[in-house]
């Protein structure tokens, strides 16, 4: 959920809403946030499956340095969402493996 | 490839305050940051600092972190962003992964300035959506204004567990239990007071073994550790909860270091593996450097004065500064760091859980380091905190030597004095005068310090104490009492609320209690 008032914290540096894609669902977003904050704002914490054990993975240290929240971002892979800044018009998907999922 | 007679890896706090040094004594400076702003991880730290007026204290982390700022812009430094460090080779080079090439530096001197990175420990389940870092739950509420969840589980008591707990309040989160495997409180008493208060428990000598959840948490069990750090079968609860923060600590990121063949230690007291450093802060490759967390896990302020201090040397060394101007700062900058690395958090006491009094011979509060509060019983043997006199009075309820002296300097009337030695306990000037403008109050980044009339109606008296969270209460609303383990205990009335720039967004507010609670009644939960 987004914080709607905080104690502390004036304002958030943030740009305007702007709308991405997830696995094809249109959701919104705020230019300039992570990928991460704008999927967690939206409830989505599964970010990619591994490739062998296919256990779902989500954010885990939100700097770029752990690499558990990598997800398919304009189809490049492994993208760290925390640390890349959310655009309008991206395209998310969540990443199986290194790859999106597979067509049934 | 690119020459420079500096260059600073990292742009947080020891980093920028290295690249500023540098640049203010004339030297060619470029410093890299892997991240898209500069400031490390000054900018999710929203509480106040600890520290006297000169480290800053009594300011919030992330105006810090706009000062530093404004001084580098101000001066012109050269802050390379989204440009990542990837190693340091022979004489100095410095490859830079910038826009998905790599480009090639060389400095005449190099500071390594790359902080830390979180400890994490794993149980079954620690890796699926919903067990972050606390570092990942600062970031998502502080910088990115996102909820890290809604019910919390705090797996640390250190300050950085204590911290983040208090400010996933404020940022409108339930947490449900802060737990360590150790039998002790690792933070400021103050901190885990502050938490306290508002009712969190805390389960010592208690770990988690299993976190819930296919997709995502959906609850956690502890269980009680014997003292092997052992669970002991048959101890386990199952809290209702659907995000887990991992605080366990920092390790220094001295990758680059290690890479640049500099002789490394494990030093269990700097938090890792660290470069051997001379008192100047240099490797035992000549012209590099360490500063900050990466040279032994401490904090921010006094990353920032080591990165000043190990700038200076370099500068020395560059020529721009004369062998008398580096001492003469050199020993500030010591002094400065001297004063915050005093009293029983000090870095060379880590580890150590043998304190049984502090530096005045008070005996330390027992229920503290178990529970995160103290007893009215335990604050008797404390003169500050159980101080009494007719009319309003400061009650200090700061039991432990830590580096602070904020409100010292906050009292107009010269009413609280904790002296020279900044650890030392602040004691009540008992011929001064208390106005009862709440200034200390509102300047004590341990949120420990009230101010009680016991005279101030027939039967009733009043508290006034810190508030940092929302909705503000209004005057007239009334409310419940909370003691110091967050328990209501009777009800209360808001008489006054106060707010000004210079308390910085800390509401010192004052409400009426029956007499008979007056030394119970530390904090305030509005009727829902």
């Amino acid at each position: 959920m987004r914080i709607q008032e905080h104690p502390i914290i004036e304002s958030y540096d943030k740009g305007k809403l702007v709308t991405f894609s997830l696995d094809g669902k249109e959701l919104t977003g705020y230019e300039g946030e992570s990928i991460a904050a704008a999927l967690k704002a939206a409830g989505v914490m599964v970010h990619r499956y591994t490739a062998k054990q296919h256990k779902p993975r989500g954010i885990f240290c939100a700097i770029g340095r752990c690499t558990d929240c990598v997800m398919i971002v304009n189809g490049v892979p492994n993208v760290r969402t925390c640390i890349t800044p959310l655009k309008e018009g991206m395209k998310i998907q969540t990443q199986y493996g290194v790859e999106p999922k597979k067509e049934d | 490839m690119k020459r420079h007679e500096l260059i600073v890896i990292g742009a947080g706090p020891a980093g920028l305050s290295a690249t500023i040094e540098a640049k203010k004594n004339g030297m060619d400076v470029v410093v890299f940051d892997e991240n898209a702003k500069p400031g490390g991880q000054l900018f999710k730290q929203i509480h106040k600092f600890f520290g006297s007026k000169e480290h800053h204290a009594k300011v919030r982390g992330f105006r810090i972190g706009q000062e530093l700022l404004k001084e580098a812009e101000d001066l012109g430094v050269r802050v390379e962003l989204d440009s990542t460090v990837m190693g340091i080779y022979e004489n100095k080079e410095v490859t830079v992964k910038q826009n998905g090439e790599v480009h090639h530096y060389k400095g005449d001197y190099i500071i390594i300035a790359t902080g830390a990175a979180e400890n994490m420990i794993s149980f079954k389940g620690w890796n699926i959506p919903g067990v972050i870092g606390a570092g990942a739950a600062q970031t998502m509420m502080n910088i990115q204004g996102v909820q890290p969840g809604s019910k919390i589980l705090m797996v640390g008591s250190g300050n950085v567990g204590l911290v983040v707990s208090f400010q996933l309040m404020q940022a409108g989160c339930e947490v449900v239990a802060i737990i360590d495997a150790a039998p002790r409180v690792g933070g400021y008493g103050v901190h885990a007071a502050k938490v306290a208060r508002t009712g969190v428990p805390f389960y010592l000598s208690h770990t988690v073994v299993e976190a819930k959840g296919t997709d995502h948490v959906t609850g956690a069990v502890i269980a009680e550790v014997d003292n092997h750090f052992q669970p002991i079968p048959g101890t386990e609860k199952e809290l209702d909860v659907d995000t887990i923060c991992i605080a366990v600590g920092l390790s220094p990121m001295s990758q680059l270091a290690s890479n640049a063949t500099c002789d490394m230690a494990l030093i269990p007291q700097k938090g890792g593996n660290v470069a051997l450093l001379s008192e100047y802060g240099e490797t035992s490759v000549s012209g590099i450097y360490c500063a900050g967390d990466v040279a032994g896990i401490e904090e921010a302020s006094s990353a920032m004065i080591q990165g000043r201090s190990v700038a200076s040397h370099v500068c020395m060394k560059g020529g721009y500064l004369t062998d008398e101007a580096f001492a003469e700062k050199y020993q500030g900058f010591q002094d400065a760091l001297g004063q915050l690395r005093q009293g029983m958090f000090a870095p060379q006491n880590k580890g150590r859980n043998d304190f049984t009094e502090t530096d005045e011979g008070y005996p330390i509060s027992k229920t503290l380091l178990a529970k995160g509060y103290m007893t009215e019983e335990e604050l008797r043997d404390f003169p500050a905190a159980s101080y009494k006199k007719d009319g309003v009075h400061p009650v200090l309820e700061c039991t432990q030597n830590i580096p602070c002296n904020p409100c010292q300097d906050a009292c107009n009337f010269g009413c609280i004095k904790v002296g020279e030695n900044i650890t030392r306990l602040p004691a009540v000037d008992e011929e001064k005068k208390c106005t009862g403008c709440g200034m200390c109050v509102a300047s004590c980044s341990g949120q420990a310090i009230f101010l009680v009339d016991e005279t101030y109606e027939d039967g009733f008296a009043v508290v006034t104490f810190p508030y940092e969270f929302l909705p503000m209460p209004s005057i007239g609303e009334k409310g419940t009492a909370l003691d110091r383990q967050g328990k209501a205990v009777c009800e209360a009335e808001i008489i006054a609320v106060k707010k000004a720039p210079v308390m910085d967004k800390t509401a010192v507010v004052t409400m009426k209690v029956p007499l008979e609670y007056v030394n119970a009644a530390r904090f305030y939960k509005p009727l829902v």
